[in-house]
């Protein structure tokens, strides 16, 4: 018998749910995150301009780069302020 | 066990393959007569055949557990509890220890020992797993006798593509004396996972990836490089676009591990050069979890995300070292690291004065990634012996050639507007009328490197969000 030693981090991931989608966007605050990828603000600033329009309010964020993750700082402010985020993931 | 100790009188540890051990074997008849001595056998158990009785320690057991280096070795221990201890033969010492003046008054008055069995190598290792010393934390995986160690790792999804070393506790032991470092400091979070990258954990992959402990001291630097904030080591992997880490080393670390500066340097062949880049990218995999398809999102990659590592040619260059460029000392071997892609080749075999041969280059450069781009990527050029010495023979420094390819990769805006010359691809109409340089400042690095016979330089392109903003070359010390 062989004994190897594990390579990995030797994480067990976690699975969690995904959060249930809201029946309707009546009353919720809705975040739209550009990512600094070209051209998302053009396409995500339009979206915003079409989710305003139906009454419904509109929060904007962006990240400094689409290289690095978000700063937490910036995570934790949106988890705070809206209930749902769309975010522009290419260009 | 090969027995208990006693807990009184003398203890001997010897072995036949020792020319001192076998001189002193009378000594050991004399200090059997007197009473009280144990003698503990390493190889042959009839040795010293003067004695009536010895224990046959050949699993080493007893030598481990009295940390035995050199025999002869001679301890005297009193109700349990060790008081003195000789090694080799030192007629003073063995009086002192024994309390017998006159010993061996025929041989000479010191002989050094020889090595014991139990620390050499391998087989310190195996003891230490044996005893449960080896303080290693990683989980301990058993493979099945019925199954195939290589094929139970493909399975486990540790390879990346290619067979792997299995990486058993005496070769990750082995690993980790590569390095004076505590096993279990930590050099940064690896990404995507974030996941601590312990030096155990990097000897684990450094040892599937081929390496031998000489090396780890270069991967551990690589390591520490690319997780640098400034190096986005993150995006560096979930890109769509090419590009990984590209490792060059400079210093005498090069020559004392036997890298490939020379010809082929970015080829297949040298087992140093293979091994750091492949064990830096099984880092990645392994401990932060980055797999293709995966977080590693990229369209085509490249066959440098296997491996992708080269030492600098200093000996046959005129010019600086990139790692002294870059604020290291000479003579101190450091690595850096640099997110890039491929290797566009850049042929010239007419060009006999830098000048010409400077614009040659610009002309490839400005290509990169696409001729409508610009500023554009990083890159990292490789200049091969031939053309170097036309630089040298002019009297260009390395200082010289970057100033010149800066002001050769000037291009005029209008070439550049989406649109024009029939391609779409280009920047904004502002940038009619302007000029534009294909690179940001600092956003070349150039290395000397390759065979003696080529015209044929090469370029390393990098990612497109190069700087700040995305991935800086990062220059990291080796600790020694």
């Amino acid at each position: 018998m062989t004994v190897l030693l594990d390579p990995t981090s030797e994480r067990s991931p976690t699975i969690r749910p995904r959060l249930p989608r809201p029946e309707h966007l009546d009353g919720l605050t809705i975040g739209i995150l550009d990512i600094a990828k070209p051209r998302g603000d053009v396409f995500l600033h339009r979206l915003g301009e079409r989710l305003a329009e139906r009454g419904i309010a509109v929060r904007h964020y962006a990240k400094p780069t689409n290289t690095r993750v978000a700063p937490l700082p910036l995570r934790q402010q949106i988890a705070a302020e809206v209930d749902l985020v769309v975010e522009g993931l290419s260009d | 066990m090969a027995g208990d100790l006693p807990r009184d009188g003398l203890v001997a540890v010897v072995k036949r393959d020792c020319p001192t051990c076998v001189m002193a074997a009378p000594i050991l008849g004399v200090l059997a007569r007197q009473g009280g001595l144990t003698v503990y056998t390493q190889d042959d158990p009839s040795f010293p055949e003067i004695l009536a009785d010895r224990v046959d320690d050949r699993t080493l057991d007893v030598s481990h557990q009295l940390r035995i280096e050199v025999v002869p070795t001679l301890i005297r221990f009193e109700g349990g509890r060790e008081i003195g201890r000789t090694y080799g033969w030192d007629r003073g010492e063995w009086e002192r220890l024994s309390g017998i003046v006159g010993l061996g008054a025929d041989l000479p008055e010191v002989r050094p020992g020889c090595g014991a069995k139990n620390v050499e190598p391998g087989v310190l290792e195996r003891l230490k797993i044996r005893f449960n010393e080896t303080g290693l934390k990683s989980r301990r995986i058993e493979i099945g006798s019925d199954e195939d160690e290589h094929e139970a790792m493909f399975a486990r999804g540790w390879s990346d593509g290619l067979p792997l070393v299995p990486p058993t506790e005496e070769r990750v032991l082995r690993m980790l004396d590569g390095t004076a470092r505590d096993p279990q400091e930590v050099l940064g979070l690896v990404p995507p996972d974030l996941a601590p990258a312990t030096i155990e954990k990097i000897g684990v992959n450094a040892v599937m990836a081929g390496c031998k402990p000489e090396y780890l001291s270069v991967v551990l630097a690589a390591v520490e490089a690319v997780l640098e904030e400034e190096f986005a080591m993150h995006g560096v992997l979930a890109t769509t676009m090419f590009v990984g880490p590209v490792v060059v080393v400079n210093g005498p670390v090069r020559r004392r591990i036997g890298m490939n500066s020379n010809g082929n340097a970015l080829g297949q062949g040298n087992r140093a050069n293979a091994a750091i880049g492949r064990a830096l990218q099984l880092v990645i995999r392994n401990i932060g979890g980055g797999r293709p398809q995966e977080v590693d999102r990229a369209t085509l990659g490249n066959p440098g995300k296997y491996t992708y590592c080269f030492a600098e040619d200093e000996e046959g260059s005129s010019w600086e070292p990139l790692a002294v460029e870059r604020g290291v000392q000479p003579g101190r071997s450091a690595v850096t690291v640099f997110a890039g892609f491929g290797l566009q080749g850049i042929v010239d075999q007419k060009s006999r004065d830098p000048e010409s041969l400077s614009r040659s280059f610009a002309g490839s450069l400005k290509a990169i990634h696409n001729v409508k781009s610009a500023p554009s990527c990083d890159a990292l050029l490789v200049v091969c012996p031939e053309h170097h010495r036309t630089f040298k023979d002019a009297g260009w420094t390395k200082a010289r050639l970057y100033e010149e390819l800066y002001r050769l990769c000037e291009i005029p805006g209008d070439e550049l507007v989406a649109g024009t010359q029939g391609m779409a691809e280009g920047g904004p109409p502002s940038l009619a009328g302007k000029t534009v340089n294909k690179f940001r400042p600092g956003g070349l690095m150039i290395v000397h490197a390759g065979g003696d016979a080529g015209m044929f330089s090469g370029i390393i392109g990098g990612w497109s969000a190069g700087g700040p903003r995305g991935s800086l070359p990062i220059t990291k010390e080796l600790e020694s």
